[in-house]
């Protein structure tokens, strides 16, 4: 040891920056097929070196090869692929719809369509979600109409959270979709909880939770890795690593050091990672973790490498921090792109027909957001009743509240609010 | 006077402040360029990466981390997104900043500056809009300000660096770009616990802090011809509240309206009432009055948010209002 050497700090870095070309030469990227498919029962350690491979299906020839490869009906995988399609065409829109005023605030998961598109397809119907704002594909996958989607995001007459939510934020019982957290990484502990919950009904229903790259840092990352880890419960957690919180790199979070996936290792949680922009990879994967948590095996961490291609939102300019090609050269290319050349070479689809359903999804999209403009936008047309912001602060209305509500002039006959007191 | 914005104003106090001492360290979420709205911008250019550091998100985790540089004698400013993610950190800092140099007999000082951002503006609803200022001045060991100008912001941010205690400088989102009167460069700092009377009045005090600043001073405008003269207090300081200040404005006016954007229940208006009346009580010709949000969480949509807020146009009915029925002023 150095006796003169002074302590360092060391602050992580991207390799590139806004002016440089982007490069991921660096990855290491394990061919298609290449990684073992263990059987559901193995432990965290014995499946450890998978925390740190990258699972894959979808080859460069656009084959479903290896052991995850898993016999899918075309009809099934079209139904994916129309699903991520809408998902994209979806963000579009409301993304325009910003940009015009209509609403204040829109995030888009274009690149990361798969990760949520996929899941949705490998759970089963009642099965929970508790996702992160940007899993808005859970919700169109499960063909949750776009229409209340936009409803929410115009926070207009129709929106069934009254107004009450920053646009994205969307909440729905029947869609077992939890509602969204303006605080980062809550959703993980609730999740396990929910799961918790189900085997404690002795129910068959499991619970699957996202969190992104950056927001691993949080409490709640750990917390439900040690409590899921502990109970055993019935939940698959997600890391969807898009490369990028807001300005922050992966780096940020520590994923230099070891990847998210391995997070797990030390819980006893066992842990995929897996090519999040391959559908057929990241449902195998899913399958694989809904299973093991069925059959009381416990938990699964799955970390989704992917690359998040847009801006982080409507209020970021990603052309600070990152390098413009750095979206075009990501190497695992684009999910919706890789899934139709698939199901072309399987026979199963054709660029013609690609076109026309991008053009009808399209359409589809426009003219439902002219229905859903007509129920009100951000500042126009039939907005939500004011009346109504009283309300569900509690279960039942307390006197306070009624109170403020009739100061307010929030009720019919109700005089405009004076000064408490006077 | 050249005139400059309210977030340009706490980046020069900010820039100063690093540039004059060393030991002043920055921590914070996306900081290094510049955090969601900009304030930062330029500082980790002027001082480098290692001196604006760029954190994990985990807001417990850089308070602690901040706890521990100010143990050993840096004077870290760390800046929380949103106030409403305080709560993340909220045991380090109620539980160990505010109490450590008590507890440990005097021997550790916590030299720690909390940069929060609070206030409705943008529709971000619930989880992004609240005012939580009642919460921190609650905690012994804490002090709280929070600018309305620029003057002020760029001299709090300079005595809250410079104070040997955790402060908790809050920024109204909805002020950033509010522009007026810069203090200059190397200005003085503004001495923590002192409100600022800023427009001289006969017959009521309205006493306010952030946004509402400026929508007291109209209404006091708008009142004026009307035989109404009103004395516009900026508390600047939540913890310590310059009582004396408030006292010797409500012995001479009579009267008191306290504004704020936080929810009336347990709010700041609360604990102002109360020590008023305790001092002045023969001197008040009328009840104190409260102006502040209804007790629910905060929507997003326009159509609702409006009624949170106050504004000029409730303090001008509230003022009006306490005459008519008095049957007092004009
Ligand atoms: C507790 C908390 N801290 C900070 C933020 C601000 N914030 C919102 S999104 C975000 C980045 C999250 O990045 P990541 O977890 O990687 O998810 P991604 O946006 O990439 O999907 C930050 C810092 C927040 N919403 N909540
Ligand atoms: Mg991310």
């Amino acid at each position: 040891m150095d006796r003169d050497q002074v302590l360092q700090l060391h602050i992580p870095e991207p390799k590139h920056r806004p002016g440089e070309l982007a490069d991921f030469s660096h990855l290491r990227l394990p061919l298609a097929g290449e990684i073992r498919r263990p059987p559901i029962a193995a432990s965290a350690y014995e499946i450890r070196d998978l925390a740190y491979e990258l699972i894959r299906v979808l080859d460069d020839e656009d084959r479903a090869v290896g052991p995850w490869a898993q016999p899918l009906e075309p009809a099934f995988l079209l139904r994916g692929l129309r699903a991520m399609m809408l998902t994209r065409a979806y963000d579009e829109r409301m993304f325009r719809a910003q940009r015009q005023g209509k609403t204040s605030f829109y995030m888009k998961c274009t690149g990361e369509e798969a990760v949520a598109v996929a899941q949705a397809c490998a759970f089963e119907c009642g099965d929970m979600f508790f996702p992160t704002y940007r899993q808005q594909g859970l919700l169109i996958a499960r063909d949750w109409p776009i229409l209340d989607m936009m409803c929410q995001v115009y926070s207009n007459s129709a929106d069934r959270l009254k107004g009450r939510q920053m646009p994205v934020f969307y909440s729905s019982r029947e869609a077992g979709f939890f509602s969204i957290s303006g605080n980062l990484g809550t959703q993980f502990s609730q999740a396990v909880g929910w799961a918790m919950a189900s085997a404690y009904r002795h129910d068959r229903h499991i619970a699957s939770a996202w969190i992104g790259d950056g927001a691993t840092a949080e409490p709640d990352f750990h917390y439900a890795l040690t409590l899921a880890a502990v109970y055993h419960a019935p939940v698959v957690l997600n890391v969807v690593n898009n490369q990028w919180a807001i300005s922050c790199y992966q780096g940020m979070a520590g994923g230099d050091e070891s990847t998210f996936a391995s997070r797990g290792i030390g819980y006893g949680v066992p842990a995929l990672r897996v090519d999040g922009n391959d559908f057929l990879a990241v449902y195998a994967a899913t399958r694989w973790a809904a299973e093991r948590a069925r059959s009381n095996l416990g938990p699964t961490l799955i970390e989704h490498f992917t690359y998040r291609a847009a801006a982080h939102s409507t209020s970021d300019d990603p052309g600070r921090y990152r390098p413009q090609d750095e979206s075009a050269k990501w190497p695992l290319g684009d999910p919706i792109e890789r899934l139709k050349r698939h199901l072309v070479a399987i026979g199963a689809w054709s660029d013609a027909q690609h076109a026309a359903l991008v053009a009808e999804l399209d359409e589809t999209v426009r003219e439902t957001g002219r229905r859903a403009e007509a129920l009100g936008t951000l500042n126009a047309g039939p907005l939500p009743d004011p009346a109504s912001m009283f309300e569900d602060v509690y279960k039942e209305m307390q006197p306070h509240l009624k109170r403020q509500r009739r100061e307010a002039g929030l009720e019919p006959g109700g005089t405009p609010r004076p000064a408490e007191g006077a | 006077m050249a005139e400059q914005s309210l977030l340009e104003a706490i980046r020069e106090g900010l820039h100063e402040e690093m540039a004059r001492d060393p030991a002043v360290y920055m921590l914070g979420e996306d900081v290094a360029l510049g955090g969601p709205f900009g304030v930062t911008a330029g500082l980790a250019e002027a001082f480098g990466t290692q001196r604006v550091v760029n954190t994990p998100i985990s807001e417990g985790a850089v308070m602690g981390l901040a706890i521990g540089a100010a143990a050993v004698g840096l004077r870290p400013v760390i800046e929380i997104m949103f106030i409403d993610f305080i709560t993340l950190a909220m045991d380090q800092l109620v539980n160990h900043a505010a109490k450590l140099h008590y507890m440990s007999g005097g021997q550790l000082k916590i030299p720690l500056t909390v940069r929060v951002q609070c206030g409705i503006s943008g529709n971000m609803g619930a989880q992004h809009s609240q005012s939580l200022e009642a919460w921190l001045a609650h905690v012994p060991g804490l002090k709280v300000v929070t600018p309305s100008c620029p003057a002020d912001a760029k001299g709090l941010i300079k005595a809250a660096i410079r104070d040997d205690n955790p402060v908790v400088f809050i920024e109204h989102r909805g002020l950033y770009w509010a522009r007026g009167e810069a203090a200059g460069a190397g200005a003085a700092v503004t001495p923590i616990g002192e409100a600022a009377v800023l427009r001289e009045g006969e017959h009521i005090t309205i006493a306010t802090f952030g946004r509402q600043v400026a929508a007291a001073l109209e209404a006091a405008a708008e009142l004026a011809p009307q035989g109404i003269s009103a004395e516009v207090i900026d508390l600047r300081s939540l913890q310590p509240l310059d009582m004396d200040t408030l006292v010797e404005s409500v012995r001479k006016t009579g009267r008191l309206l306290v504004v704020h954007e936080a929810v009336s229940e347990g709010g700041i208006g609360a604990e102002i009432a109360m020590r008023v009346q305790q001092a002045a009580f023969y001197d008040l010709d009328g009840p104190i009055l409260r102006l502040a949000a209804p007790f629910s969480p905060i929507p997003a949509s326009s159509a609702l948010d409006r009624f949170f807020v106050p504004g000029k146009a409730e303090i001008l009915r509230a003022v009006r209002g306490a005459f008519r029925r008095q049957g007092a002023g004009g």
